[in-house]
C-alpha cells in the first residue's frame, strides 16, 4: 500500500519533469493562468551600508513586466534562502513555484559590489543556471539585475531577453504654449533617464544605429527642421539634412551604412537614402503623394513607408534595388509609421477604424490583421530587439504617456511617466 | 524689409471664445494689443464660419514704421479641414492681400508655417503641414507672387495654440501661420 502510494508520487514527479521540460520553451500565447510561477528570494547582502539597490526587486520586476511569468510575492514566502544548501525545496512546492532564484551581494574591498545568484528547478530540486561572480560598480547594480532577468528569462523560455535594452524618447516639459523639449534615454523600464539634448524647439523622431552606438533625431533650429546624428558615448552631434523643406524621420539601415530619410527639396515628401561615409544622397522615391516614415526590413533589402498614393495613407515596400514599389497595407482606413518585427514576421502599424487611432499587427504570411491596444491616439509602435513587445505613445488622462503591449496582444503595462509629455519612445537594439 | 524690423510688427492672435473666459491665449502676444484690439477681433472671427464658434484670428496691426499699411487688419491665420490642404474659399480674400503686398514688394519675403492637428502620426503630419503650406504657396503664385518670396515650413503636430483633444482644438490647431521675415 506504501509502496503504491510512493510510486504514484514518483510517478507523478516524472509526469511534472518532462512537462516542466516541455514549458521551458514557453508559446508566446500566455493567457493570464499560463504564467510561469517564480519566486525571486531576496538577495543576501553582508555590507555594513545600505544596498542601493533591492537587486531581487529589480528582477521580480522585469519578468513580471514580460507578461510570462508570476512571481511569489515577498510576503509569502516560508523562508528566504540565500545558498542553495539551504533551500527546502518543499517550501517552494507549497507555494507552486516552479523556479526559484537565489542570489548574494557582497561588497568588495574596491567598493565594487560582487553578485552571485542561482536559478533552480523547483521540481528536479537541481540547479538550472549559477553564476559566482557579476561584479559591478554601484550605479551598474541596476545593469546587474537586468543581466539576471535576460538570464532566467532566455533559460526558461528559449528566447533572448531584452531588459538590458534602453528607450530613447521626447518629452515637452512646462508651459504648453512654449515647452522645453528634450531628448533623453533610459533603461527599458523606464529607470535611469538621462537628457540627451533639450531645446525650446521641437524634437522628434529619434531612432538607434543598429550597434546601439549612436541615435539620429530631427530637431528645430531656426524654426526649420533638420537631420541630426549623434554619438551617445561621447555625445559628438553630426547635422546630416539641412534642406529647404522637410527634413525627417530618420532611419538606419541593419548594417549601419545609410540612413533612410524624407525630404521634399524637389518639391514634395520623398524617401532618400544618405550613405554616410559617402555622404551621397539618393533619391528612392518618386510620386506626387506624400512619401514619408521609412523603415528598413531587418535583412536590408526594402524599405517600408507610408504614403497616400492610393488615397489614403497605407503602408508599402521599396525594393531598394529596383526602386519598385508595392502595397502591403489593405485592412483599415488608414494605416502609417510601419515597423517591422525582427524575423521580418510581423508588421507593426499605427491604424485608423471608426475614428480611432491603434497600433495594429499585421502577420506578413497570412495577411491576418488584428489590433493590439484600445488606448487613445496611439501612435509611434517600437518593436524590442526580441519583437515580444511593442512600445508605443498614447494619450492618458490628457497627457501623452509610453505603454507596451506584447505582440499577442496579451500583455499591456504603462510606463510610469515623469512630468510634462511622453511621446516618441525608440526601443534600442541589443547593445554588443 | 530687413529681420530687424520684425519686432516692429505686431501680430495679434486671439480668439473671442477664449478671451470670454478661457484662460488660454493664443500665439506670441503681446498682451496689452489684445486687449485693445479684441473687439475689432472678435468682430473679424465671425468672418470665419465653418461651424467653429471658436476659430481664432491673427492679424496684422497697422504700424506706421513697418511700410506694410496695406495688411492692416488682415488675418495671418488660415485653417483647413481634416486630413484636407484645400485653402478655405473664407481665406481667398485675405490671401489676396497678402499676394498684393507681395507682389508690390519684390524684397518681402513670407514663411508659410504649415500645421497639423495631433491625430495621426508625427512624420506624416509633417508631410500633411507642408502641403497645407504649398497650397497657400501655390494660391499666391497664381497671382503672380514670385517663388522666391515663398518659403513653406511644416511644423507638423509639434506646435499646437489649444491644447484640448477635441474637435474644437484640433481646427485651430490644422492651419498655415503666415510670417513675413
Amino acid at each position: 500500500m506504501m509502496f503504491k502510494k510512493w510510486l504514484s508520487i514518483l510517478f507523478t514527479c516524472l509526469v511534472f519533469v518532462s512537462s516542466a521540460r516541455a514549458q521551458l520553451v514557453i508559446e508566446i500565447t500566455s493567457g493570464a493562468d499560463q504564467l510561469l510561477p517564480i519566486a525571486i528570494v531576496p538577495f543576501g547582502y553582508t555590507g555594513m551600508d545600505a544596498l542601493p539597490e533591492d537587486v531581487a526587486q529589480i528582477v521580480e520586476d522585469d519578468l513580471a513586466r514580460s507578461g510570462l511569468f508570476k512571481p511569489v510575492p515577498r510576503a509569502n514566502m516560508l523562508s528566504m534562502p540565500t545558498k542553495q544548501e539551504d533551500v527546502f525545496y518543499r517550501d517552494w512546492r507549497l507555494l507552486k513555484s516552479d523556479y526559484v532564484v537565489i542570489g548574494t551581494v557582497q561588497k568588495l574591498p574596491n567598493s565594487q559590489y560582487r553578485i552571485g545568484f542561482e536559478l533552480l528547478n523547483v521540481l528536479s530540486e537541481k540547479p538550472v543556471e549559477r553564476h559566482n561572480s557579476i561584479d559591478v560598480s554601484a550605479r551598474n547594480l541596476r545593469d546587474a539585475a537586468h543581466y539576471i532577468s535576460d538570464k532566467v528569462y532566455e533559460l526558461l523560455t528559449g528566447s533572448r531577453g531584452a531588459f538590458s535594452t534602453r528607450i530613447l524618447y521626447v518629452t515637452a516639459e512646462g508651459d504648453r504654449k512654449s515647452p522645453l523639449f528634450k531628448l533623453q534615454v533610459a533603461d527599458a523600464d523606464g529607470h535611469r533617464p538621462q537628457v540627451i539634448v533639450e531645446s525650446k524647439e521641437p524634437i522628434l523622431s529619434p531612432s538607434w544605429s543598429m550597434d546601439g552606438r549612436s541615435i539620429a533625431y530631427v530637431m528645430f533650429r531656426n524654426r526649420r527642421p533638420n537631420i541630426y546624428t549623434q554619438e551617445l558615448a561621447t555625445g559628438r552631434r553630426q547635422q546630416i539634412a539641412q534642406f529647404r523643406g522637410l527634413n525627417g524621420a530618420p532611419s538606419w539601415s541593419p548594417d549601419g551604412k545609410k540612413l533612410a530619410l524624407v525630404l521634399s527639396k524637389d518639391d514634395n515628401p520623398e524617401i532618400y537614402t544618405l550613405d554616410i561615409a559617402t555622404q551621397k544622397l539618393e533619391r528612392m522615391t518618386n510620386h506626387y503623394a506624400i512619401d514619408t516614415e521609412p523603415s528598413w526590413e531587418p535583412d536590408g533589402k526594402g524599405i517600408i513607408f507610408t504614403s497616400d498614393r492610393g488615397g489614403n495613407p497605407q503602408i508599402y515596400r521599396l525594393d531598394v534595388n529596383s526602386k519598385q514599389v508595392e502595397r502591403v497595407t489593405f485592412e483599415g482606413e488608414l494605416n502609417t509609421r510601419a515597423r517591422m518585427t525582427p524575423d521580418g514576421r510581423f508588421l507593426v502599424t499605427v491604424q485608423k477604424n471608426d475614428g480611432n487611432y491603434h497600433i495594429a499587427l499585421q502577420d506578413m504570411k497570412t495577411g491576418r490583421v488584428q489590433t493590439l491596444t484600445e488606448t487613445y491616439l496611439d501612435e509611434s509602435p517600437s518593436i524590442a530587439p526580441n519583437g515580444s513587445m511593442v512600445m508605443y505613445a498614447t494619450t492618458y488622462q490628457g497627457k501623452g504617456i509610453l505603454a507596451v503591449v506584447s505582440v499577442d496582444g496579451l500583455v499591456k503595462y504603462r510606463i510610469p511617466s515623469a512630468e510634462g509629455d511622453v511621446r516618441e519612445p525608440s526601443w534600442s537594439p541589443y547593445f554588443k | 524689409m530687413s529681420v530687424n524690423k520684425l519686432g516692429k510688427f505686431a501680430v495679434i492672435g486671439l480668439s473671442a471664445a477664449w478671451i470670454a473666459g478661457c484662460s488660454t491665449t493664443a500665439t506670441d502676444t503681446d498682451s496689452s494689443t489684445v486687449a485693445e484690439d479684441a473687439n475689432s477681433a472678435a468682430n473679424t472671427d465671425s468672418a470665419y464660419g465653418a461651424g467653429q464658434d471658436s476659430a481664432m484670428t491673427s492679424v496684422i496691426v497697422e504700424d506706421k514704421d513697418t511700410g506694410m499699411d496695406s495688411l492692416a487688419g488682415v488675418e495671418t491665420v488660415f485653417y483647413f479641414d481634416f486630413d484636407k490642404s484645400i485653402v478655405r474659399p473664407e481665406s481667398r480674400e485675405a490671401l489676396a492681400k497678402h499676394a498684393a503686398y507681395l507682389v508690390s514688394n519684390p524684397d518681402a519675403r513670407v514663411v508659410l508655417e504649415g500645421h497639423a492637428d495631433e491625430r495621426g502620426t508625427r512624420e506624416y503630419n509633417m508631410a500633411l503641414g507642408e502641403r497645407r503650406a504649398k497650397a497657400i504657396s501655390r494660391y499666391l503664385t497664381i497671382q503672380g507672387v514670385a517663388a522666391s518670396q515663398i518659403e513653406t515650413v511644416s511644423f507638423g503636430e509639434e506646435v499646437p495654440v489649444a491644447f484640448g483633444h477635441d474637435s474644437n482644438a484640433w481646427q485651430l490647431n490644422r492651419r498655415v501661420e503666415v510670417r513675413y521675415e
